[in-house]
């Protein structure tokens, strides 16, 4: 019985740790296109764009590779920030003076770009076999068990927290009401003296940090990142937990990332359960179809998601 | 040299027959449909089972037309692709992409993003992921001009035959646009919805016929990947950032601006082979997009918005 009982405490915290990651990036998403109206189809990439700078910085020195400058790993994870924030300046720059879409296409090529990189530069990002060995913090006095699972857990959740508790009080100060005049009536907020280009780079580039933090948490908590991590179909889970969840609210985007990945993980189980272990890579890609299906449901049906933004009322007082 | 420039417009041809239904969605219908290349992989799977199908009823239909590495069967799977694809592009439009015309032409991004992973995925669970190819009949390139001159030029008949129907297909679409009433319809109501409607032109019907074209000119340009290259279930993706570099570079509406622009792209991809190596070549399309997006981005021929 115990052991049944430290199993699932085990698969909880497993579970727990990446959806945190996920809710993490999803309020990045979240204040780039739920605050700001920017639509970026590239979120897998600035995601392995964090996960692989950290990687990079904190493993140890190995000789085939470049990297492994052994930085602490809070470190990694602030250059991490950087890093996705300076690639998301560069995006923002070229593509948010033009027409909405420009910027979906753009940072769709920036993912398909980032992807190529990571697979075929080998000598940087070890090609397809990743990046292994990155070092897990706490783990020299907590060891590899249970007790580290749950540290990393909690860290995962003070971050998350924090992460949620500055958005807030972002959006809801006069910098955030400008990203929603802007988003609704740009002509208008430009009338005031705001210059929405200015703003929505702002935006844009704190999303991205956003992402690239997601990317490293989790790439510290796996210990082992490959290009086939950071595919097309997880930008389009990410959008999905947003669409879920109700894009415009925080506290939206963070239920969206824990009940989509809850969703996933359980059409997987049962697909694993039900489809012969000869039809395993068939039945994946049904998973997909299933999440897809799903997200054009939620559209049609429940535009506003399960939470959608909160109605703003204007009042003098 | 001449090698790089040849294979360049090989690829050209794809991406341009792509780029137009793109670009006609685009201005049309009015957003950037990241689905767009699942019409091109659905094409190319189509006429697939379409040849199989052909081939099992008639053994004849598959030997080979004189150079050629297909027989007739060939040409009716593509005619059969075509209708399919062109279905499959209504069929999207009637249960998704419709329902959200009113909601901004952003949530039709989701939506079509959406939709794109489910088609390829749809793809990967019926087809499975190996490469395949429509004959397994090997073809021996026609040396067209000598070593000693630009390096050589060699290409097969099929690539000469995908070449010459691009051109064919585009002339025959840029006479319709210009000369028949639906065609000017069409342009009328990607310059000024609100006009064209008033001047008579119901504007579900040029949705339809937008749908139509852009799908077959997907099976069209999927067949010819499948020709030229193969077959696989992610062609879709893998062609998407070309198709929209493409688009964007020749100008959103205009067609031979598409096509100029898929050839351009093409251009750089093969260039971009010999210069950084194979592995790269999607990279190419992207450095492509940034550049005009830079330099010019209403594109070529685009007009300012």
């Amino acid at each position: 019985m115990p052991d049944l009982l430290l199993g699932w405490l085990s698969y909880g915290s497993f579970f727990l740790v990446f959806a945190s990651c996920f809710a993490i990036i999803v309020l990045g998403l979240n204040l780039q296109w739920g605050f700001t109206g920017l639509f970026n189809v590239g979120v897998a990439g600035f995601v392995a764009l964090g996960a692989y700078t950290s990687a990079l910085l904190t493993t140890p020195d190995t000789p085939d590779r470049l990297g492994g400058l052994g930085w602490p790993v809070a470190l990694g994870w602030l250059a991490a920030m950087g890093v996705s924030g300076i690639a998301g300046l560069f995006v923002g720059a070229v593509a948010l003076r033009l027409r909405h879409d420009y910027l979906a296409i753009t940072t769709f090529g920036v993912a398909v770009t980032i992807q190529l990189v990571a697979n075929n530069a080998t000598p940087l990002t070890g090609g397809p076999f990743g990046v292994q060995f990155i070092p897990k913090p706490m783990q020299g006095w907590l060891g590899t068990g249970l007790p580290w699972t749950l540290a990393y857990l909690a860290l995962t959740l003070v971050l998350l927290g924090t992460v949620y508790l500055a958005l807030e009080r972002l959006v809801r100060s006069p910098w955030g009401r400008v990203l929603r005049a802007i988003r609704e009536d740009e002509s208008a907020a430009a009338s005031l003296g705001k210059r929405p280009f200015v703003f929505r780079l702002q935006s844009f580039v704190i999303g991205s940090m956003l992402m690239g933090l997601g990317g490293a948490v989790y790439a510290h908590f796996v210990g082992y990142i490959a290009p086939e991590d950071f595919l097309p179909i997880l930008t389009f889970q990410l959008w999905a937990m947003l669409i879920v969840g109700g894009s415009g609210n925080n506290r939206g985007a963070v239920i969206g990332a824990f009940v989509v990945w809850t969703f996933w993980a359980a059409a997987g189980g049962l697909l694993r359960g039900w489809v012969p272990q000869a039809e395993q890579a068939r039945a994946a890609a049904l998973q997909v179809v299933l999440i897809g299906v799903l997200i054009a449901l939620m559209l049609v049906l429940r535009p506003r998601g399960l939470i959608g933004e909160e109605v703003t009322v204007s009042r003098s007082d | 040299m001449l090698q790089i420039l040849a294979d360049g417009l090989i690829i050209g041809s794809v991406i341009s027959l792509g780029a137009i239904g793109l670009s006609l969605t685009l201005s049309i219908v009015r957003f950037s449909n990241f689905s767009h290349g699942e019409l091109l992989g659905w094409g190319s799977y189509v006429a697939l089972s379409a040849l199989a199908v052909f081939t099992a009823t008639r053994e004849s239909l598959a030997t080979p037309l004189g150079p050629f590495t297909f027989g007739w069967g060939m040409l009716g799977a593509l005619v059969v692709s075509m209708a399919a694809t062109a279905l499959l592009a209504l069929v999207l439009d009637h249960a998704l992409f419709r329902r959200l015309r009113n909601q901004g032409s952003i949530t039709l991004v989701i939506a079509s993003f959406g939709a794109a992973l489910a088609l390829r995925n749809l793809l990967l669970y019926w087809y499975g992921g190996v490469p395949q190819y429509y004959t397994q009949n090997l073809q021996i390139s026609i040396p067209l001009i000598p070593r000693s001159i630009g390096g050589g030029l060699r290409v097969t008949a099929d690539q000469m035959l995908v070449l010459a129907l691009t051109l064919a297909t585009v002339t025959a679409l840029h006479l319709f646009l210009r000369r028949s009433t639906l065609g000017r319809a069409m342009r009328a109501t990607a310059i000024n919805p609100g006009l064209a409607r008033v001047a008579g032109i119901d504007p579900e019907r040029i949705l339809r016929a937008t749908w139509i074209i852009g799908g077959i000119l997907a099976a069209v340009a999927g067949v010819f990947a499948g020709i030229t290259v193969q077959l696989r279930p992610t062609m879709g993706v893998d062609l998407l950032l070309p198709l929209f570099a493409a688009v964007i570079l020749g100008g959103i509406g205009s067609v031979w601006g598409a096509v100029l622009g898929g050839f351009i792209v093409g251009l750089a991809e093969s260039a971009s082979v010999s210069i950084v190596g194979a592995e790269y070549r999607a990279a190419a399309a992207f450095v492509v997009l940034i550049l005009i997006l830079l330099v010019r981005p209403t594109g070529l021929f685009g007009e300012k918005h």
